[in-house]
């Protein structure tokens, strides 16, 4: 690791440690992630050269205290209330506790960050925004980058989520016990979003955006650090490495699609294959059953399959059931569909989507005339389901999924 | 998700309105700027100059042909257009709707082409 790498990444475990200090002394969130940036943005200049100081969290920390306090003051010279600003506590007095109180703290900082960027007052834009930029310390630049807007756009993105929470009222303690189920469910939710947004862009150009995935594992990884006993947690971390594991073998060199069905399996990587099988092994036996161990309990069958005419199909299918009953939606009946396919046939598949056409969430959706093309193609129909193809393909908003159908529908019509 | 919003209109009907007029839509226009700036949703856009600037470019059998004047000659030109991150489609359809030219000509809503995708 190069010196400025190896700065980048504590910086990045650094930063929701030194955020956190910051707001539970000032309270003022958004003040203090401007702070904290600006801490960040200062080491990432001066540490390469001048070499890591021996206690960089409580330089970063004196840094970002004096940003913060040169801010509070200007901020309330101009409203005359400069008093308030001897009662600000000494920087140094962040450095003193233990060493033990202090992982504690950092432990308990991190979650309480998250749920803060994760706020229910914010849109899912502005919580993956934030998120990335509190909690895994990127710069804004970085996140524009990723998510291929201008960096002003993304800047007033984060400006704004942390004006909705100060209007909201949110604040850096913990939920409510009521609460904290659906709070650390938003938070896997953002994960989850990040994570896609990472893993659908396409290798090559879009390298910074697929940079976003192995993000998305860190955090994942630090919330089930934080939250062991967490299934849905460890079910989150299980699919994002089951998934990710089939990137080498997703994508052709030019940038196209392999179906999961035509992936050269050995080119998918055995690691995070064994860690992801594990995690949701072991949630599934100790812990209640959700929407994401079931996902990557799904993901697991297709990773043990060692060719795709191995899949053990009726397994996976047992697996949709049960997920249709846990957290229905129609995204899900159509991949139940598919399972329906391959264990009893084509036609009871297409029984199946029959149904949806009816549901106003995925009827004229893209990927539900891609899946009753592929049945159809199943039933030796060619020609319906280059209709469906052709739909599929002029519907869809993806460029590599557009020329994938196409070039379905073109092998049929030969 | 990312659309443009085409905005369409006609210039003889612009040029008709008095200077009242026309700085009312410029201020309504102002309005939905600012907001869609603050909000983090605008990615950019730009006015294009009048269509009778446009130059009309084919290549037929190796051979080019420039045409002074638009592609499609109509009454109502695209003059203009947005690029928006929006949560949802209702949510660029709203926007669209409160773009003056929505009253007296016409918005299209197209989402742009991502150069993401999910195997299948």
């Amino acid at each position: 690791m190069s010196t400025s790498a190896a700065v980048e990444d504590l910086l990045r475990r650094l930063a929701p440690q030194v955020l956190a200090s910051l707001v539970r002394r000032y309270r003022q969130f958004d003040a203090a992630e401007d702070a904290v940036q600006e801490a960040l943005l200062a080491a990432a200049v001066q540490w390469p050269e001048a070499g890591i100081p021996d206690n960089p969290r409580g330089w970063l920390i004196t840094v970002a205290v004096r940003r913060l306090t040169d801010e509070v003051r200007s901020e309330q010279s101009r409203r005359r209330r400069e008093a308030t600003v001897a009662a600000l506590a000494p920087a140094d007095e962040f450095v003193v506790t233990s060493p033990d109180e202090q992982q504690a703290t950092h432990r308990d900082d991190t979650l309480l960050l998250l749920f803060l960027c994760c706020h229910p007052a914010l849109t899912p834009a502005s919580q993956v925004a934030l998120t990335l930029r509190a909690v895994g310390g990127l710069t804004t630049a970085q996140i524009a980058s990723a998510f291929l807007v201008p960096e002003a756009t993304m800047a007033q993105r984060i400006t704004r989520a942390k004006q909705q929470i100060k209007a909201a009222g949110g604040a850096f303690d913990r939920p409510p016990d009521l609460e904290w189920p659906s709070r650390v469910q938003a938070v896997l939710h953002v994960l989850y979003l990040i994570f896609n947004e990472g893993y659908t862009a396409s290798s090559g150009p879009d390298l910074q955006r697929s940079d976003l995935t192995r993000e998305a594992i860190r955090l994942t990884r630090a919330v089930h650090t934080l939250l062991p006993q967490d299934g849905e947690v460890a079910g989150l971390l299980a699919l994002m490495l089951l998934t990710d594991a089939r990137r080498p073998a997703r994508t052709r060199p030019d940038g196209s699609l392999v179906p999961l069905a035509e992936q050269d399996r050995s080119k998918w990587s055995q690691e995070p294959i064994r860690e992801g099988i594990a995690l949701v092994t072991r949630a599934l036996e100790h812990t209640a059953v959700g929407p994401y161990q079931l996902q990557a309990a799904i993901a697991a069958v297709h990773a043990e399959a060692v060719r795709a005419e191995d899949t053990d199909w009726p397994q996976i299918l047992a697996l949709y059931r049960l997920l249709e009953r846990v957290s229905p939606n129609p995204m899900v009946t159509l991949n139940h569909a598919v399972a329906v396919a391959m264990v009893r046939g084509p036609e009871e598949g297409l029984e199946l989507l029959a149904g949806l056409d009816a549901d106003h969430r995925v009827a004229g959706h893209h990927r539900l005339d891609a899946v009753r093309a592929h049945l159809l193609e199943m039933t030796g129909d060619r020609v319906a389901a280059r209709v469906s193809y052709q739909r599929a393909a002029r519907r869809t908003t993806s460029l590599p999924e557009q020329r994938y159908l196409e070039s379905r529908a073109a092998a049929l019509g030969e | 998700m990312k659309y443009v919003l085409l905005i369409y209109n006609n210039p003889a009907t612009y040029a008709s309105w008095s200077d009242e007029e026309r700085q009312a839509i410029f201020s309504d226009v102002d309005v939905i700027m600012t907001e869609l700036t603050e909000s983090g949703e605008l990615v950019g856009g730009e006015a294009l100059a009048d269509a009778s600037n446009a130059k009309t470019v084919r290549v037929r059998s190796g051979v080019p042909a420039v045409t002074d004047g638009p592609f499609a000659e109509a009454k109502e030109q695209l003059a203009g257009y947005l690029i928006v991150d929006c949560e949802t489609t209702d949510r660029a359809v709203e926007i669209a709707t409160r773009w003056p030219d929505a009253r007296y000509f016409a918005m299209e809503v197209r989402p742009l082409m991502d150069t993401a995708g999910v195997e299948m």
